[in-house]
């Protein structure tokens, strides 16, 4: 209890941070996960390709080597100077997006084909079956899967520290300096983070309890 | 996947080909000037320079980035196979007819599922030596890290795999006389796995990919070297080619386990379709 209660600076700094990126990569990766989503289940076959290699690309690469491209590699190019934070969100931006957009692609999927069938047969455009038809059905299925996107994307957050970005991930490497108890420490970082992701994950449930029942 | 991918749109006629055609001219030429500007900035900045790809030349080198994707793949494979055993008991704990030894195991679960892997890997490397366990190296903090957390994953994936199966089956075991292991291993195991194969296949990607996270705890896999020969003065700092180097290592690995996925949903799911029983008579 100590080791928190000495050290309360470090921890309230440091999840506030990390909530903070969370939160912000969580609404830019969501709409350019859309855009990918729409992209890849668009009638225009060169739209397809651009998603799908992008999603196929950055499904495969792991979320470090993306950071440390942005936080190592960026100053280098000579673009406008960004602090590492920013780098690490564009990071988790990208890599992210291409999570939503597979939970989006495969909520329209789910719809049974009745469905955008029957919605042509009365003349509706191909962007009317998405907007009107599909998308309003395919919400209940895409919020749950979405949600464990986002849990996932509030523990990549811990990636950050191997690039001097100060939040979560990085309060032990702070509480050494400090000389404080490391086992303690991260293990007190691990029950937050512990209870922010059961806080997520009861969010989900409901939802999910809901839309179960109707 | 493409199945109802078409079924979204119909044929295109002329008109619609006109504005697919249009769209997808733009899409394309927005993709262009963003990788072209990255082109251009990565060009202008000198990232193309020899003297940067130098130290890629060196016959050492590059034995030495051989080695590293061999640490990077032994700590993969160690994880996994762990991971699996881990998960099957996790899995059994589930099934236990002991109300304490469900519950218990169901929190194990949810708790290593809800900690990020870097902090796990870290308190195992970090953590565990203020208790005395000096024995601890950055490989097993890796690998035990790797296990740990896609073994709770995997044993979601295996309760998934069973429940999904119908409830007949375990029944009809039972009615024959088998024990509930033998449901287990003879009826229902057999038959979940094709079920999740390609689920537990993608999930080693995800594990593969984590092994990345290796270089924090100062593990010598590929993204430490890319970092290590980054640092290098003498060859320009070459940060970027390194990190080019490794990531496209990392990507050609990962891309190589995903194409096995891929192959092994469209090998389940056609052979789910029931075949002709050759008649002897």
């Amino acid at each position: 209890m100590d080791v928190l209660l000495n050290n309360l600076d470090l921890f309230v700094l440091g999840f506030a941070n990390t909530v903070l990126m969370f939160a912000v990569s969580a609404v830019f990766s969501l709409l350019l996960g859309v855009v990918i989503g729409v992209l890849r289940i668009s009638p225009s076959s060169s739209m397809r390709a651009v998603g799908t290699t992008y999603v196929n690309l950055l499904r495969n690469t792991p979320l470090a080597l993306l950071m440390m491209f942005f936080a190592l590699g960026y100053p280098k190019l000579g673009l406008p100077a960004l602090d590492y934070t920013t780098l690490a969100i564009i990071a988790l931006v990208l890599y992210t997006a291409s999570y939503v957009a597979e939970v989006f692609r495969s909520g329209i999927n789910s719809i049974h084909v009745g469905q955008t069938e029957a919605a042509r047969a009365i003349g509706l455009t191909f962007d009317q079956v998405i907007t009107v038809v599909l998308v309003p059905q395919a919400f209940r299925n895409v919020v749950p899967p979405l949600i464990s996107v986002f849990i996932a994307l509030l523990k990549n957050t811990t990636v950050a520290s191997g690039f001097s970005v100060m939040q979560a991930g990085a309060i032990s490497a702070n509480m050494s300096e400090r000389g404080e108890n490391l086992l303690a420490t991260l293990l007190w970082v691990a029950f937050f983070f512990f209870l922010l992701v059961m806080g997520l994950a009861a969010v989900q449930r409901k939802f999910e309890r809901k839309w179960a029942q109707s | 996947m493409s199945y109802a991918t078409q079924d979204l749109f119909d044929v295109l006629g002329p008109k619609g080909r006109r504005k697919s055609n249009i769209a997808g001219f733009v899409t394309i030429t927005v993709v262009a000037l963003i990788l072209g500007f990255i082109v251009v900035q990565l060009y202008k900045s000198g990232q193309f320079a020899a003297a940067k790809w130098e130290l890629f030349t060196f016959p050492l080198v590059q034995r030495e980035i051989l080695e590293t994707t061999g640490s990077t793949l032994r700590a993969f494979a160690t994880g996994a196979i762990l991971a699996l055993i881990l998960g099957v008991l996790l899995l059994l704990g589930r099934l236990s007819p002991a109300r304490w030894v469900r519950t218990s195991v169901t929190w194990l679960t949810e708790t290593f599922r809800a900690i990020p892997l870097l902090v796990l890997m870290m308190l195992i490397y970090y953590g565990l030596p203020v208790l005395g366990a000096t024995f601890v190296t950055p490989f097993i903090a890796v690998t035990v890290g790797l296990a740990i957390y896609n073994g709770s994953v995997f044993a979601e994936i295996f309760r998934a795999g069973l429940n999904s199966l119908p409830k007949g089956q375990s029944e009809a075991g039972a009615a024959i006389g088998l024990r509930k292991g033998q449901v287990l291993a003879v009826i229902l195991a057999p038959q979940a796995i094709r079920n999740m194969l390609p689920a537990i296949i993608s999930q080693l990607v995800v594990a593969l990919k984590d092994t990345a996270l290796g270089f924090m705890v100062t593990y010598p896999e590929l993204l430490y070297l890319a970092k290590f020969y980054g640092t290098q003065m003498q060859y320009g700092s070459p940060i970027i080619p390194a990190a080019m180097v490794m990531g496209s290592i990392y990507v050609a690995l990962c891309l190589a386990l995903s194409y096995v996925a891929v192959r092994v949903q469209k090998w389940s799911s056609s052979s789910g379709t029931p075949k002709k029983v050759k008649r002897n008579d």
